[in-house]
């Protein structure tokens, strides 16, 4: 009789009697490769609509404003009442100022403390700090924007006065704070998978630790430090909410970094924020603003696949 | 041959020990310094936010008064926007992670899914609000309901759901599947009586942390247009909402200080979430995982 195990896992016997018919059998196992590659192929599904949606209604922008005005316009001024400006420089510079600023903050904080982790910190150290460090990566961005609007910008303006309220330089260094832990853990990953011969070796050698650090393991571990940054700077373009709150909506085409800014993610924001009709220029600028983001996203995602691919070193 | 002279090794090596020891200090406080960042961050919420989190708080409707503001039409919002989310993209992420690990074969159809979904989890997830705005709310005609955006939130984290189900099923190990063949039974068979309930407990633990993604994430919501004040709770999957990231939004964006507090204390039952999720994950992670 078909029974339970005692330890509540299925019995041989139960299996064999549950299992139906030998014509079931092939049917269900012939059917189901097929079903899993349906749902397989939502992802794929996914891709493409992102990129079907993106370069339609991008069509339908470029009908109504010139293709080259938008790709070398230095003036983005969508809600003018009487000439709308659609250039795309003002919030592409708005969006590399950010991610400037965050880059420099947080590859010189992340690689250092990849190298404490992996080189320097004790198998408990380490133990405590990695996942502290995934916590700082697993807060929502809201939550930094908040962080950025209400304490970094006042904390800044005490240092430099003519800071304004929405400025480039507090969201900046919040979307670095936000990026340090992806470079510090998939950097100390790339520093982990070193081979400890080789540092071995040169530490037999007669070299200090920091020596071995700077000149065997870190160029060692170059391709996959490099991958994390550029995956870094991946997610600091994409990056909206921080920007959206702390960096303001005037886009401008200049390198100010203490006056108010916008970025391509944060006009999006404010667009499906305001009302804006369905069908209207503005509507479908954010679609041509949202193919540009995208791109650059690409571009930098297919670099970072480049890196690793290509300069990975085998041990 | 010239020799290195002895004296002068020893002199520089005085200098290279401190030149190590001062680079040791610099990259632990590089450490310290997300440590600190992470500790400021959380004291400011806590001593802004606490006060305003009373009883009230949750009970009450959004409100043009930080006194009356609640988040309760966000926090349910956010708890219907989880029942969408969690079954279509564990269905979804468990199908294909299954379908790659166990039929997959290795040619260029299964290449190009296996490098799709790298390429997907790298798109911004404001793309992502585009997408669900056009195939969603316009043309699927969802408008900006729970469905629409549970199935907006869920294409959105299907990549790291599919990354820790495939991790998953790669675990189990190859000889209980074998025991399983050796025993009579088909592929499908052994699938689901044997590799997916080892499998189960890192699917979930996976699961929970990507789904706790979707709870924070503000930029898509904003994108299909979900609405910040609302005074009744839905009814169904169709009805309008609110959640708790689209609530703190609109409060951080206020001028009034006050609402900064309010921004806060809805933050601090956002981490609460949260906080209550990744327990769940962990605890699902130690309770159930079985060692090989």
């Amino acid at each position: 009789m078909a029974q339970k195990n005692v330890d509540g896992t299925r019995s041989v016997q139960e299996l064999i009697a549950k299992s139906g018919s030998k014509k079931q059998k092939k049917i269900i196992e012939k059917s189901i490769p097929i079903v899993l590659l349906l749902i397989a192929s939502i992802s794929v599904l996914t891709t493409f609509g992102i990129v079907f949606t993106l370069i339609v209604e991008t069509g339908i922008f470029f009908s109504k404003v010139s293709a080259i005005d938008f790709l070398f316009g230095t003036e983005w001024y969508p809600f003018a009442n009487t000439e709308q400006l659609f250039g795309i420089l003002p919030l592409i510079v708005g969006t590399l100022k950010v991610t400037f600023i965050a880059i420099v903050v947080a590859v010189p904080f992340g690689i250092g403390s990849a190298i404490f982790l992996s080189e320097y910190a004790s198998e408990n150290t380490r133990r405590i700090i990695k996942p502290i460090l995934e916590v700082l990566a697993g807060i929502p961005t809201i939550v930094y924007g908040f962080f950025a609007l209400t304490f970094v910008t006042p904390l800044l303006q005490q240092f430099i006065p003519d800071l304004k309220i929405f400025n480039a330089l507090s969201p900046g260094i919040v979307v670095g704070i936000m990026i340090l832990p992806m470079i510090a853990s998939l950097s100390e990953d790339a520093m982990s998978s070193v081979p400890n011969s080789i540092r071995e070796g040169a530490l037999a050698m007669g070299s200090t630790k920091l020596e071995v650090a700077m000149k065997v393991v870190l160029p060692a571990a170059l391709s996959g430090i490099t991958a994390s940054i550029v995956l870094a700077i991946s997610r600091a373009i994409g990056e909206t909410m921080i920007v959206s709150l702390a960096g303001g909506s005037t886009p401008k085409f200049d390198f100010n970094v203490t006056d108010s800014i916008q970025t391509m993610t944060a006009y999006i924001v404010q667009v499906s924020t305001g009302d804006a009709g369905y069908g209207t220029t503005i509507y479908y600028s954010i679609y041509s603003v949202g193919f540009t983001l995208f791109l650059f996203t690409l571009l930098m995602n297919y670099i970072a696949h480049v890196i690793s691919k290509k300069y990975r070193e085998e041990y | 041959m010239k020799y290195v002279h002895h004296d002068s090794v020893v002199k520089r090596m005085q200098n290279r020990l401190t030149v190590n020891r001062i680079f040791k200090t610099i990259f632990f406080l590089a450490t310290l310094f997300a440590l600190l960042t992470l500790a400021i961050l959380f004291y400011r919420i806590i001593s802004q936010g606490v006060g305003y989190l009373t009883l009230d708080f949750f009970q009450n409707f959004g409100s043009r008064f930080p006194a009356k503001a609640g988040i309760k039409a966000a926090l349910v919002g956010s708890i219907w926007l989880m029942c969408v989310v969690a079954p279509v993209s564990l269905f979804l992420g468990v199908g294909t992670a299954i379908y790659l690990e166990e039929y997959a074969k290795k040619n260029k159809l299964n290449d190009f899914i296996r490098m799709n979904i790298s390429n997907l989890s790298g798109v911004p997830s404001v793309v992502f609000g585009l997408l669900g705005l056009t195939i969603f709310v316009r043309t699927l005609s969802l408008g900006n309901s729970i469905l629409a955006a549970g199935f907006t939130m869920s294409l959105l984290i299907l990549p790291v759901i599919i990354v820790a189900a495939q991790e998953a099923i790669r675990a189990v190990p190859k000889d209980i599947r074998e025991a399983s063949y050796g025993m009579g039974a088909t592929k499908w068979q052994t699938i689901v009586n044997v590799v997916l309930p080892s499998a189960i407990p890192g699917i979930l633990t996976g699961g929970i942390l990507a789904l706790s993604r979707a709870v924070g994430e503000t930029a898509p919501l904003i994108v299909i247009g979900v609405p910040v004040i609302i005074q009744f709770l839905p009814e169904n999957l169709l009805s309008q909402f609110t959640a708790l990231p689209m609530q703190i939004y609109d409060w951080a964006k206020r001028p009034q200080l006050e609402f900064q507090s309010v921004a806060a204390a809805g933050i601090l039952v956002l981490m609460m979430f949260l906080l209550i999720m990744n327990s769940i994950a962990v605890f699902i992670r130690n309770k159930f995982q079985k060692r090989y």
